[in-house]
């Protein structure tokens, strides 16, 4: 499968069943009922956007509804969409665009790091660039072998020590190996680690603040969150936020029927750029992020029908 | 635009403090707050709307305790429901004795944690006296069986990886290497699929189908959001699974996946995990994970000390009576209930010596305090605390209410003033009350659980009943018949 057919299928699956809540929304009456604000807000509900933030942003848009005149659901779900688009922060093309960067990969257990890595990689291997994947996992059971499957896989160098070993000097001797080898993107897998973790947590600390020292380029720290991560995603970024100071964002798994409105919070609270989305357990399941089609993925993208 | 919760439920009970009793209004916006929470716990929302209804009217008849505040009490109410309704079975493992290999069949989403909670199962295993197998049934993750035999060798539980990438195969091998190893449970750990991947969720159907599993636990994943909805019920309709292991348990994630699991699927939560330790599986406390799902620490603890309070008022109040030797028709109502609440009479006759045979029999009469109960609610408070007011023109009216025979009153009537006398016979047999050096005079409170109370090393006390045994219940039951 191509890489288009593939995150379109993924992201696809997901917008499709929001649509069809929502088309059910427009079919019942053309005029915007209270009917049809309730299901919007079950709608932003079911996506993880929270009960809060689904109440707020419904109020607005009926005020907003209100003062332009907005009689048609479609009219409402565009004004929306732009609204939810606008909660999402510009930038983050410097963490894997073009330019050189030592980049990071935190988040809690399982939420996608590794694999994350390795398709990153992948991309940027084809692009043309000099990769070094770091084993910075020196503690999970077969981490090592599973960034070695990816860095085989993406045809890229990677540098790794025994289990156990101090994940900062693995991250210190990569850098060092990047160097040698003339790598403008090195990609550092680090354990996951729950937020909740104060000793984990300051382990981690230690290895970025090894990197940023013995950084030759500029350094960057990017939380890996899953798609189906609920309300508890929001105080994971603040976390690691507080505790790292984080650069972007990856959403992952979002080739399942989860919609990932956690990443609205996230964006919100913490002004933190998307950088890329994960589609799929393959090499080639990595999408860009854009504002409107996430927001659309959300919401139902009638703008293009 | 996103208020931090706790702001927002603080303000519930300053909104409500000092009303007085619960009125509707009350329900509804305490209602509206607990919706709230509930759906920033992660509870999917076509759950929390009927969990929200249902407590609802529960709290128009619940009682209501006066030392706390109509919202507190709105919590308590909510609190209970949340509490049964996570812990409605039995959640033990299926495990049949002897047979070898049982066989254990983990399945769930990407990430979940289903190859740390098979370490942990084993190991959990294996400390109760098992010979656990680990069985690799992860082909696609790379590394995957590299991890599983890892865990494996750190807990000194085996571990079968097979060859080739079919997962049915390997699945059918590792059951055969159990056999050949003299494993008594295999524990068959399979990759992580997305319920909307047909693929590899007939691959789930067929593992299952090739090792017929006693027991088929998925793992979720405790910050799981709204979509474990859709996630359990797909895999309950393709691999119906017997329980859930809540991974990740040590992070702050409320956990609200674990009421939707239970109202879409009716599957129990079996264990939670909570670490990467391999000791960190632990059995489900459906009460813990209602105040956890419910988050309001501080409220909680100050309803459990108001309720522990008044239990304790109650039941130093009915051994007081008992010690007066004085029974009154309330006193009757609560043991017909707490006989209820064990079971009823038939099952508490049978426990007793004998009681089997009573049952057999047919000389025991299970409904007679259900009857009993129709009678006396048809009495006034007053009536109840003071039998004798009861006269003629009184009975009359009882029976119409109760829609029976004054006669059956009359019967009624009968059987308390016999079993006052009996229960003053046994008091006055029993001598002072409270046999415990410095406490003389005053009365014990309650035989609660059959752990306080002047009882112990003499009868077994009834729970909530001052002192009473079974068989002074024995007793009771045969006057009544
Ligand atoms: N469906 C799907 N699965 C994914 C995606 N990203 C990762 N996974 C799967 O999620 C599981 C966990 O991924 P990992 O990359 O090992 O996650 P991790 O964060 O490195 O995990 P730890 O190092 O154990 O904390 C694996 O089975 C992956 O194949 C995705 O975008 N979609
Ligand atoms: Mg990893």
């Amino acid at each position: 499968m191509g890489l288009f057919s593939r995150f379109t299928e993924g992201l696809t699956r997901t917008r499709e069943a929001f649509r069809e809540d929502v088309n059910l929304l427009l079919n019942r009456s053309p005029e915007v009922d209270e009917d049809f604000w309730d299901g919007l807000e079950e709608a932003l509900i079911v996506s993880d956007m929270g009960g809060y933030s689904a109440a707020t942003i419904v109020d607005k848009l009926r005020n907003e509804a209100t003062r332009k005149g907005l009689r048609n659901a479609r009219d409402v779900l565009n004004a929306l969409n732009d609204q939810i688009a606008a909660e999402f922060v510009e930038g983050g093309d410097e963490i894997l665009g073009g330019e050189g960067s030592i980049v990071l990969f935190v988040g809690v257990n399982g939420s996608g790091k590794t694999t994350t890595t390795g398709k990153i990689a992948k991309q940027a291997k084809d692009a043309g660039r000099t990769v070094i994947l770091g084993c910075g996992d020196t503690f999970r059971a077969a981490a090592i072998e599973q960034l070695e499957v990816w860095a085989q896989r993406a045809g890229v160098e990677i540098c790794a020590r025994e289990r156990g070993s101090d994940p900062a000097s693995v991250c210190y001797e990569t850098i060092e190996r990047g160097e040698a080898i003339g790598a403008d993107l090195v990609l550092i897998d680090t354990a996951g680690r729950l937020h909740t973790s104060a000793d984990l947590m300051r382990e981690l600390e230690k290895v970025v603040s090894v990197v940023r020292k013995r950084a030759n380029l500029p350094v960057h720290l990017v939380l890996v969150i899953d798609a189906t991560t609920g309300q508890n995603g929001l105080q994971q970024a603040r976390e690691f936020n507080n505790a790292l100071d984080l650069d972007g964002v990856i959403i992952t798994k979002l080739d399942g029927t989860a919609k990932g409105g956690i990443a609205v919070a996230v964006a919100h609270y913490l002004k933190l750029p998307i950088v890329k989305l994960g589609v799929g357990e393959g090499l080639e399941d990595l999408k860009d992020f854009d504002a409107h089609e996430y927001a659309a993925g959300l919401l139902g993208d009638f703008g293009q029908e | 635009m996103f208020d931090s919760l706790q702001d927002q439920l603080q303000e519930v009970f300053d909104d409500l403090k000092g009303k007085g009793r619960l009125t509707e209004d009350d329900i509804r916006v305490a209602m509206r707050r607990v919706r709230m929470a509930l759906l920033e716990a992660d509870v999917s929302f076509k759950v929390v709307k009927s969990f929200v209804a249902k407590a609802s009217a529960r709290c128009m008849e619940a009682d209501v305790l006066d030392s706390l505040t109509p919202a507190q009490n709105v919590i308590k109410v909510v609190l209970d429901e949340l509490t049964s309704l996570l812990g409605e079975t039995d959640a033990r493992l299926n495990l049949q004795q002897g047979k070898h290999p049982n066989i254990i069949m983990l399945v769930g989403l990407q990430g979940s944690g289903k190859t740390t909670a098979a370490a942990k199962l084993a190991y959990l295993l294996k400390g109760e006296g098992h010979n656990p197998l680990l069985v690799a049934c992860d082909v696609y993750r790379p590394a995957a069986a590299d991890q599983l035999q890892t865990l494996g060798g750190e807990i000194g539980v085996r571990v079968y990886r097979g060859e080739g990438k079919d997962p049915v195969k390997i699945a059918k091998d590792g059951m055969q290497y159990a056999i050949d190893n003299l494993c008594d449970v295999a524990i068959v750990d399979t990759a992580g699929r997305l319920h909307v991947d047909e693929e590899m969720m007939a691959e789930a159907e067929s593992i299952k189908a090739a090792v017929d599993p006693d027991e088929v636990l998925m793992v979720v994943d405790a910050m799981t959001g709204q979509d474990v909805v859709n996630v359990v019920e797909t895999f309950s309709a393709r691999v119906d699974f017997d329980g859930v292991i809540m991974s990740k348990m040590d992070g702050d994630a409320r956990g609200g996946g674990a009421l939707s699991i239970r109202e879409a699927t009716g599957k129990p939560i079996k264990f939670i995990s909570s670490g990467e330790k391999p000791s960190s599986l632990e059995v489900f406390h459906p009460d813990r994970m209602a105040r956890r799902i419910l988050g309001m620490g501080d409220v909680v603890s100050l309803i459990e000390s108001a309720v522990k309070v008044q239990q304790q008022e109650e039941e130093a109040e009915a051994t007081e009576r008992l010690r007066r030797m004085d029974l009154n028709l309330n006193d009757f109502l609560d043991m017909n209930r707490q006989i209820r609440k064990m079971g009823g009479v038939g099952k508490l006759i049978s426990a007793l010596p004998g009681g089997d045979k009573m049952m057999s029999q047919g000389q025991v009469d299970a409904h007679a305090l259900d009857r009993m109960e129709v009678i006396i609610n048809s009495m006034t408070k007053q009536e109840r605390e003071k039998p004798d007011l009861i006269n003629g023109s009184r009975r009359a009216r009882i029976a119409a209410g109760a829609g029976v025979t004054v006669t059956a009153v009359n019967q009624l009537l009968k059987q308390y003033s016999e079993t006052r006398k009996q229960v003053k016979k046994m008091m006055a047999a029993y001598g002072d009350f409270d046999e415990r050096p410095g406490r003389k005079g005053r009365p014990k409170k309650g035989g609660k659980k059959g752990k306080k109370g002047g009882s112990r090393g003499r009868r077994m006390a009834m729970p909530g009943m001052g002192g009473m045994s079974l068989a002074d219940l024995k007793k009771i039951q045969e006057m009544m018949e």
